[in-house]
């Protein structure tokens, strides 16, 4: 690893580790993590106080858009990784049509979230609203943390199809290659942090109840 | 790191992973639908976790990895833990 990785550390030269183009991405994804993880920290704390609450207006959410969702996003990361193997195989016209297919299902899950966020807003279900301001408050607290943590979540996964977007048009060029892959990995990794954050959510507000 | 860098996984191994994440979310929405009270929630992270571990072992490839990148996981993790053990111990026993 060494002899290749130290050219072009040189000062005014690019930076083209592997390793370090790797740890980079884990270094930001761990800072994503504990981001996250002071949601659900925020979640279970509310959870445990007004668990009652919790109870009553989480039986609102829609188990199926949630269940598709969720085959949805498990499905697009699949279909993430499948693109980095290929690529890596010399294949770049099937990773470029697994990185499609990858940002279209990203597609599909904004979508289903905006008639499921839309459903709510019409029926009244939204911070501030006259009907919240008439709930409890910790029913008010379970959709105040719905709209932040889906909310962030969907901002990630608009991001992720952006990124994955960059990348489909740099594998058809042939920047990215079986030789030179790593961009593609990272943003795979990125994708399936998304996908991870998910793998949490769909339980915690839809099925527990 | 060599091993990382040179291992491809097969499309196959992904499909089996890919195959286990769709049952494991069956599970879990059956297991939510018979009630088990107190457990429901235990259980549901439990599967939740045994996904995750999945996606972050195989799609993210860490089995694969060195020693550095997997101990940094896992004190993030710890990192976590901790924190929300803390407050736990403060929101319970208060």
């Amino acid at each position: 690893m060494a002899e290749k990785e130290m050219t072009g550390s040189k000062d005014g030269e690019k930076h083209t580790g592997y390793t370090g183009a790797k740890f980079g991405m884990w270094f930001f994804l761990m800072t994503e993590l504990i981001f996250f993880g002071g949601l659900f920290l925020l979640y279970s704390v509310y959870r445990s106080t007004y668990a009652a609450d919790f109870h009553i207006a989480a039986l609102d959410e829609n188990i199926v858009i949630g269940s598709v969702n969720t085959v949805i996003l498990i499905t697009s990361s699949f279909t993430m990784a499948l693109s980095i193997s290929a690529v890596r195989k010399g294949d770049n016209r099937l990773s470029a049509w697994l990185q499609a297919g990858t940002i279209a299902m990203g597609c599909v899950f904004l979508v289903n979230k905006y008639f499921e966020w839309g459903d709510k807003i019409g029926r009244g279900i939204y911070p501030n609203s006259t009907l919240m301001m008439q709930k409890k408050k910790g029913e008010m607290l379970f959709y105040s943390l719905y709209y932040v943590m889906t909310g962030i979540h969907a901002l990630h996964v608009i991001i992720g199809i952006g990124v994955i977007g960059a990348m489909l048009l740099l594998t058809r060029s042939g920047a990215i290659n079986s030789g030179s892959f790593v961009k593609l990995e990272n943003t795979g990794l990125y994708w399936h942090f998304v996908d991870m954050v998910w793998i949490y959510l769909f339980p915690l507000f839809y099925l527990v109840t | 790191m060599e091993d990382a860098r040179s291992h491809i996984t097969g499309y196959k191994t992904y499909a089996y992973i890919w195959a286990c994440l769709l049952l494991l979310t069956g599970l879990t929405v059956t297991v939510a639908k018979i009630n088990f009270t107190g457990f429901s929630v235990l259980i549901c992270l439990v599967i939740a976790s045994i996904k995750a571990l999945l996606v972050l072992m195989f799609f993210m490839h860490v089995r694969y990895e060195g020693a550095f990148l997997k101990g940094v996981i896992l004190l993030t993790i710890f990192t976590l833990t901790a924190m929300i053990g803390l407050t736990f111990s403060d929101v319970w026993y208060r």
